[in-house]
């Protein structure tokens, strides 16, 4: 075995995808093919049998995600992918299972929309993600790679996440991180997952699960429980990353692809002398408040840069409570902003220019 | 003779302590439902066939929602028309147990007839217990895909017409169509007699699943007294007189003798094994570090589908892996699997790279008059374009700043036996203008792209020493 600082080698960010979750001790994956979230389903069907673990392709997307709930309610953990409209067809189950506490892990590889849409990279999932996006008060965590890399390891973590909090836990991605090739250093191997007490296969036979309750104040006393869980998951698992945010003027919160292009964005006007920085949340829900809210004392504009018609940045504003202006450079249908785009929008704030 | 006992089967609760509120000794069910029949005959078929301890009940949405409150065994309450998708996924992780369905006619036959069919096509290792009453009970009576013609519900007031509604949905006769299932039946909760019939069905039903034969599905034709507005005689006699007719009762399909049990593979978390399968074996590692400095080269190449651009690209990245760059590759991805554009980006860098797309490439490979047209403005001062003469008709506009060599890349390709080589030909090509990158690591990656294709390595690697002999001829002749 060679030495683990050369552990590195070149994989697709869907395909990086299966080996976070192979290596996290994932039992199952079911899936349903939508570009550009199909190599997730073509890595497990070729990985996951080679360890014995289950594959199965379903009939539809909602099938899929039906078949992670009923995994996790026998007490394994199961995982599906697919991409916009094969996320809305999922909702209904991911908020049984968020009600009736179930973990899960769901990749979303964001692709153009609404609609039918096109298979380019978008990021407008991110309201039908991260705010829940079925019926009812529930929540999801939401993790943001933006990386091959990140692919890999936020799936990983987010097995640990969904078994922790007891909840769906979405990687929320984006056509080019799906399809883009990196290198990649593998996580170490996890345990075997313990079947939780709670499950079905748990001891005895006095488990049961559900989300139906008849009574008013049984109904509210789950409510309750599910939102004090959300508010414990926001005191603890904020993530972003801060990028020359050091004496900013002007903050970008971006993530996914568009941090990506927006880092190039922010060190070109470095260069040349604008003080501008770059604010990645990795974890959407829940979403850095303290750290934006940090970048808001100092900084005197932020700009979201998204692939989205202004989804994330209600977040950032709430997090700020409009403290400052908040601008939205976006691009959607499947284009991006280039580099050179993001930063005339900035130069254009900076002299004082409409957003 | 057997002594018989008669007391609460062993698989109901004493008390339905599940059940919230303050009965607990009741079910909620209505009199005369047949709900209440199927459930003692299930929980009897649990105590006596010993599957109890094992045996995982999925509920629908519909009247029996409520099922885990009366039994002894774990269940779970899934989404509308879902419980075969739900069970799927309890049977394939934990395929020790078995699962029981429990669905009425609105949910199995109307918004779960796909789950339904699918897990039966695909020999889940479940039983199905279908219990078609001819109407939606709980959301008050509406019209379900199993009404009989003429039948008068909330939804079809005037009666069930052919016309607008077509015929009553026959499952039985649909699912045993299918090769996979095992066992397929219909009986009826009408009268005593066909409730030993049933309760031999369900039992039948059970132990194969028990023995993991697969799929099993047992439809009870059960009334629904209060939306048939009759009383539990009347509705009984409607479906001796009524209902039969249209679903008539028998064996529809029972090969279960002639199936192996079902035999899934053991799932492997051993850390050794699981490293031994996914991590990279030494071939896959590049070589280690590179000088720290702000080398950093954007390649973009372009063509239609089925040229090699994206592998082309493909063997660029794993050239700067083995030499110790960080490099990112971005293919378009189209709909066109053949024919279509096809290009991809590649960036190498001795730094971690912040954004894979290539707005201006300073190295560029043009394989098609629609990707010259689209990209030659996409070129960085100073930067290189290597284009086949052989597939672009005209230049137009040249590019200001740049370097713009033709080759007759596909002509030469043919030349040496195989015009698929065009791509790898380009590669030693474009390989002259990244020095970075040395001649054996772009070696080490044709040879990594061609390990499945032993036959046709020589060619390609004879082939990129044709790109770079050429190139620099090219090269040479215009300086």
């Amino acid at each position: 075995m060679p030495e683990e600082k050369e552990m590195r080698i070149l994989l697709k960010g869907n395909d990086a995808v299966i080996y976070g979750a192979l290596l996290a001790s994932c039992d199952c994956f079911f899936g349903y093919p939508i570009t550009p979230a199909s190599e997730i389903a073509h890595s497990a069907a070729l990985l996951f049998p080679k360890l014995g673990r289950v594959f199965l392709q379903a009939e539809s997307e909602i099938a899929a995600i039906n078949m992670v709930f009923g995994a996790a309610a026998a007490g394994r953990i199961a995982m599906t992918a697919s991409s916009g409209l094969g996320i809305s067809l999922k909702q209904e189950c991911v908020s049984y299972m968020a009600t009736s506490e179930m973990p899960g892990v769901i990749v979303d590889v964001m692709r153009g929309g609404p609609g039918l849409g096109n298979i380019g990279p978008e990021q407008g999932d991110y309201n039908q993600v991260v705010k829940g996006g079925g019926h009812g008060n529930y929540k999801c965590i939401v993790l943001a790679p933006d990386s091959p890399q990140e692919m890999c390891d936020f799936t990983y973590l987010a097995f640990d996440l969904a078994e922790k909090y007891r909840t769906p836990v979405y990687v929320l991605s984006d056509g080019v991180i799906g399809q883009m090739l990196e290198s990649v250093k593998l996580p170490p191997p996890r345990e075997k997952r313990q079947s939780p007490e709670w499950s079905l296969t748990g001891p005895g036979r006095a488990n049961y699960v559900t989300s139906i309750f008849l009574d008013h104040d049984d109904l509210e006393s789950v409510n309750i429980k599910l939102q004090r869980k959300y508010s414990e998951i926001a005191a603890n698992e904020q993530s972003c990353e801060s990028f020359m945010t050091d004496g900013a003027e002007i903050v970008l919160v971006a993530y996914g692809i568009s941090a990506r292009i927006a880092k190039n964005a922010v060190s070109n006007l470095r260069r040349d002398g604008v003080k501008a920085g770059l604010l990645r949340p990795t974890t959407l829900f829940p979403f850095p408040v303290r750290e934006i809210s940090l970048a808001a004392e100092k900084a005197s504009h932020l700009v979201s840069v998204e692939l989205s018609n202004g989804q994330m940045i209600d977040d950032i504003r709430l997090a700020i409570s409009c403290r400052r202006p908040v601008h939205l450079c976006s691009r959607m249908g499947g284009n991006m902003p280039s580099e050179t785009e993001i930063e005339s929008f900035c130069r254009k704030i900076l002299r004082g220019g409409a957003a | 003779m057997r002594k018989v006992v008669f007391g609460k089967p062993g698989a109901f609760f004493d008390l339905f302590e599940r059940r919230p509120g303050q009965i607990k000794t009741n079910m909620h069910y209505c009199p005369g439902c047949g709900h209440g029949i199927l459930h003692k005959l299930i929980a009897e078929a649990l105590s006596d066939l010993d599957m109890q301890k094992d045996t995982i009940m999925v509920w629908p949405v519909g009247c029996s929602v409520f099922g885990y409150y009366y039994f002894d065994a774990p269940g779970i309450s899934v989404p509308h028309g879902r419980a075969p998708a739900v069970a799927t996924g309890i049977v394939r992780s934990r395929p020790d147990f078995n699962v029981v369905c429990y669905q009425g006619d609105g949910d199995l036959a109307a918004i779960g007839l796909n789950e339904l069919i699918q897990a039966a096509n695909r020999g889940e290792n479940i039983t199905v217990l279908f219990v078609n009453n001819a109407t939606y009970g709980m959301t008050g009576g509406q019209m379900a895909p199993t009404t009989l013609p003429g039948q008068k519900t909330q939804t079809s007031p005037y009666g069930r017409s052919i016309e607008n509604e077509g015929y009553p949905m026959k499952i039985c006769e649909m699912v045993s169509a299918l090769d996979s299932p095992v066992y397929v039946e219909r009986v009826a909760l009408s009268t005593p007699a066909h409730i030993r019939k049933a309760r031999a069905a369900l039992r039948k039903a059970f132990s194969y699943t028990k023995e993991k034969k697969g799929f099993s599905l047992v439809e009870f034709l059960s009334a629904c007294p209060v939306n048939l507005k009759m009383s539990a005689e009347e509705s009984d006699k409607w479906i001796q007189e009524k209902m039969i007719a249209h679903f008539p009762l028998g064996i529809y399909k029972d090969v279960g003798a002639d199936r192996n049990p079902k035999t899934p593979a053991t799932p492997e978390y051993d850390k050794a094994i699981v490293k031994d399968i996914l991590y990279p074996q030494d071939d896959e590692l590049g070589a280690g570090a590179v000088p720290a400095d702000d080398f950093i080269f954007k390649i973009k190449c372009a063509g239609f589908g089925g040229q090699g651009i994206l592998s082309m690209g493909l063997m660029i990245a794993e050239a700067a892996h083995q030499q110790g760059f960080q490099v990112t590759w971005l293919p378009s991805y189209g709909p066109e699997m053949r024919g279509g554009t096809a290009n991809c980006s590649v960036v190498v860098s001795s730094r971690k790279i912040p954004s894979p797309i290539v707005e201006k490439a300073d190295l560029m490979i043009i394989f098609s008059q629609l990707a010259m047209d689209k990209f030659k403005n996409g070129m960085e001062d100073g930067g290189t374009m290597i284009y086949d003469e052989n597939n672009v008709v005209s230049l137009g506009e040249k590019p200001a700043n740049c370097r713009i060599i033709g080759m007759n890349a596909s002509e030469i390709a043919k030349n040496l036996g195989d015009a698929r080589i065009a791509n790898t030909l380009m590669l030693g090509a474009m390989s002259v203008f990244m020095r970075r990158i040395s001649r054996s690591s772009f070696l080490k990656a044709i040879r990594k792209s061609f390990a499945r294709k032993e036959k046709v390595l020589d060619i390609n690697l004879r082939a990129f020493g044709e790109g770079e002999k050429t190139i620099s001829k090219a090269v040479a002749e215009k300086i």
